[in-house]
């Protein structure tokens, strides 16, 4: 294992003086730009393109944008590089990771780039929903970039067919079960051919969790991400109500429902509703045949989504000069123009509200107004689930959401044994 | 200076023998030896962060791992998948093989086909597997619906994700097993087969009496890698399962990629190698000293 590490190290390192190696131009700052692509879509021709008009802009500067795989891959090289002493310069990250790129002291917090009242200015733009994972100990560490929320999807010719009316999706719990059971179609041997509403399990169900337990009321952790409350009786309300969707009222699939192929069953009409990321927007409305909505998730006690996506990072090991460069380009990226124009193309929400004032959104969400519900669901949301030893702590949560939803442990149970563990993994933190 | 008992000459000698095994002497310590000492001391330490130096904890990740649900869950998947791969595997070889090596038209293909398994890469293999496996979709719930049986969530269930990813890790393993019984049942003089033919021995009985224990040797090579195997496969679980649902498929050595990668707990990670590297030492040991003495049919 050891041998694999280090052998590891060296790739990297190697990587990265290759990299040094061929940007050499002394005069200009040469600012390495580490990203994820986690939607469909041309994204890398996209940032490229952004990093040339940057360059046209700010003639000292130039950026090498990396495209450096799914979020997990990139973290994963970035704390490789940065243990071997060859960080990239800027790189966007899962917001969820801000507390493990503080304790490996690898990032700066925006608050001491910023030397002008514009550049404050600019960090008070942000929509509050977003910065929440952003934030800690009163400084900002990251800056929204790529980020979303949950929504809820309908089919409206499968509404119409079950005597629903096609625009009003459930706005309840307790509509999403009556709707679910009326959408539910089974053939003649009862086998089912149409799902009432579908909710992902795989990969990251914490996620997709957190719309139930944000709705029952409840946060899952502490700002300061040293604490959790998994084992609060109205998370063990929630996971109950995931459960019985399918369990007791037979309206959702069992077991685990892959990420993936949630998208596609809707395309086929094996799901009336489903729940994913406003991320999924653009492929959605490039493949359904058929005439769609997009909602806001039904209440609970209230409406309620975690935000998600990713942010952007400045690294510790930047020179002076290379930080303020670094801090151009972040703010160039985000500012309002730029950050409709990759809502536009990505499907992500747009970070700030500014960028819903532009000429370019407004034509946009005219025409196509299903963009509106991820930023009016903004004021519901609250800050993803992050936490010091974040993926451990989100596995703990995860392995224990996979328990009850398969059956192996009953809500009540899971969710206590899911609190027991990220208490023994968050103590040194207290 | 003590007089070598060989003389001078003999000295010599002992020096060129040592500088003759001396590259592959340095090549094994710095591949074998010294990591396996250097994961057991750094399982001894915490993990450094950026801001937290490394500090000595003694055989507290042991104590932890004594504790931890998750490494007893992969201890025990894994046990059951070693179970679960190995024998059928090897059987599934042995009689492949029989059959390709008897006359029969279209042998060439035969073996072909029993092969591709093992030329294929892991992750593609997975990933047509993770379509036979896709509810609804998959080729296995597609066959169902011709019987009118429900769709089954073959690797979102915790009752039939394990089974499921045994039964491709077999399907990839038969092949590459029966190529090494091919080789030795063509060892196999035919003149045993014959005599026994003429003494009247039944088909099973020549298989059983002459041609099984001939193979014992190859069982035991077999055996082995299969067992190594069963401990080492990993790859295909990070596209059909990535150790879900509830770690119902999470191996050791998948268990280790998490803890080693994912959370960055390499102290942890390291003790967790050395749970691993023992079981495969107890293997080895195994071999050598009771298994190698049993098959040889001399």
């Amino acid at each position: 294992m050891r041998k694999l590490f280090s052998g590891l190290n060296q790739i990297a390192a190697g990587l990265g003086i290759a990299l040094s190696v061929a940007a050499t131009p002394a005069v200009a700052t040469d600012l390495t730009f580490f990203y994820p692509v986690a939607v469909g879509g041309p994204v890398t021709k996209i940032v490229d393109d952004m990093a040339a008009a940057f360059e046209k802009e700010h003639p000292g500067i130039r950026v090498k944008p990396v495209y450096s795989g799914s979020y997990q891959d990139t973290i994963t090289k970035v704390l490789t590089a940065s243990k071997g002493g060859d960080a990239p310069h800027v790189s966007v990250l899962l917001s969820t990771d801000m507390y493990t790129l503080i304790d490996e002291d690898a990032i700066v917090p925006f608050d001491e780039l910023a030397r002008s009242d514009e550049d404050r200015a600019w960090m008070q733009g942000f929509f509050p929903g977003f910065m929440k994972n952003s934030q800690t100990g009163g400084k900002t560490w990251g800056i929204p970039f790529q980020r979303s929320t949950v929504v809820m999807y309908w089919n409206k010719d499968l509404f119409k067919a079950a005597g629903l009316d096609p625009e009003r999706p459930p706005q309840t719990w307790q509509e999403l079960v009556d709707y679910g059971r009326k959408l539910t179609q089974r053939d003649a041997s009862g086998k089912v051919t149409t799902w009432g509403v579908q909710v992902p399990s795989s990969g990251f169900p914490y996620w997709l969790f957190q719309t139930f337990t944000t709705q029952a009321g409840v946060e899952l952790m502490n700002t300061a991400g040293t604490e959790t409350y998994f084992d609060k009786p109205e998370v063990i309300e929630a996971l109950q109500y995931w459960v019985d969707l399918s369990r007791k009222h037979g309206v959702h699939p069992q077991g685990v429902v892959e990420w993936g192929t949630t998208p596609k069953d809707f395309f086929e009409r094996k799901a009336a509703i489903i729940y994913t990321t406003t991320g999924n927007l653009t492929n959605i409305r490039n493949n359904a045949g058929f005439d769609f909505g997009v909602a806001m998730l039904p209440a609970g006690k209230q409406r309620g989504t975690p935000t998600g996506g990713g942010n952007f990072h400045v690294f510790k090991r930047a020179t002076a000069e290379e930080r303020e460069a670094a801090m151009k380009f972040v703010k160039w990226m985000t500012a309002p123009q730029r950050a409709a124009e990759w809502a536009i193309a990505t499907g992500y929400v747009a970070v700030s509200p500014a960028a819903w004032e532009t000429d370019t959104m407004k034509k946009y969400v005219a025409d196509f107004p299903a963009p509106t519900v991820a930023r009016d669901q903004l004021q519901y949301a609250v800050a993803e689930l992050s936490t010091h030893e974040n993926q451990r702590v989100t596995k703990a949560l995860n392995d224990g959401l996979q328990a009850a939803l398969t059956g192996t442990k009953t809500p009540a149970q899971a969710m206590q044994d899911a609190q027991r563990e990220a208490e023994r993994i968050l103590r040194p933190y207290r | 200076m003590t007089a070598h008992p060989l003389g001078n000459g003999g000295r010599l000698a002992a020096i060129h023998g040592w500088l003759l095994l001396l590259p592959a002497a340095v090549l094994l310590a710095a591949f074998t030896h010294y990591p396996a000492v250097a994961t057991f001391w750094h399982s001894l330490f915490t993990t450094p962060r950026g801001n937290r130096p490394a500090r000595f904890i003694g055989a507290d990740h042991y104590r932890d791992l004594l504790a931890d649900p998750i490494f007893w869950t992969a201890l025990q998947n894994n046990l059951v998948f070693a179970a679960g791969t190995i024998l059928p595997s090897i059987a599934l070889a042995m009689a492949m093989a029989l059959w390709v090596n008897a006359r029969i038209a279209g042998r060439g293909l035969l073996r072909l086909a029993y092969f591709t398994p093992t030329v294929l890469p892991m992750i593609a293999v997975a990933n047509i597997w993770l379509f036979f496996y896709t509810p609804d979709y998959g080729l296995f719930d597609q066959l169902r619906g011709l019987f009118g049986l429900p769709a089954v969530n073959w690797l979102g269930s915790g009752d039939t994700a394990l089974g499921a990813v045994i039964v491709v890790t077999v399907w990839k393993e038969a092949g590459f097993f029966m190529i090494f019984y091919l080789a030795a049942l063509q060892q196999i003089p035919p003149e045993l087969g014959e005599a026994a033919q003429l003494e009247g021995a039944s088909r099973w009985q020549r298989f059983w009496r002459v041609t099984f224990p001939l193979l014992m040797p190859t069982t035991l090579f077999v055996l082995i890698n299969a067992t190594i195997n069963a401990f080492r496969l990993v790859d295909h679980l990070f596209v059909l399962t990535r150790g879900g649902p509830d770690n119902a498929t999470s191996l050791l050595l998948y268990y280790i990629y998490e803890v080693g990668f994912k959370f960055w707990d390499q102290g942890y990670a390291a003790a967790l190698t050395m749970v691993l590297l023992s079981l495969l030492a107890t293997v080895a040991l195994l071999k050598f000293f009771w298994l190698e003495r049993k098959v040889h049919y001399q």
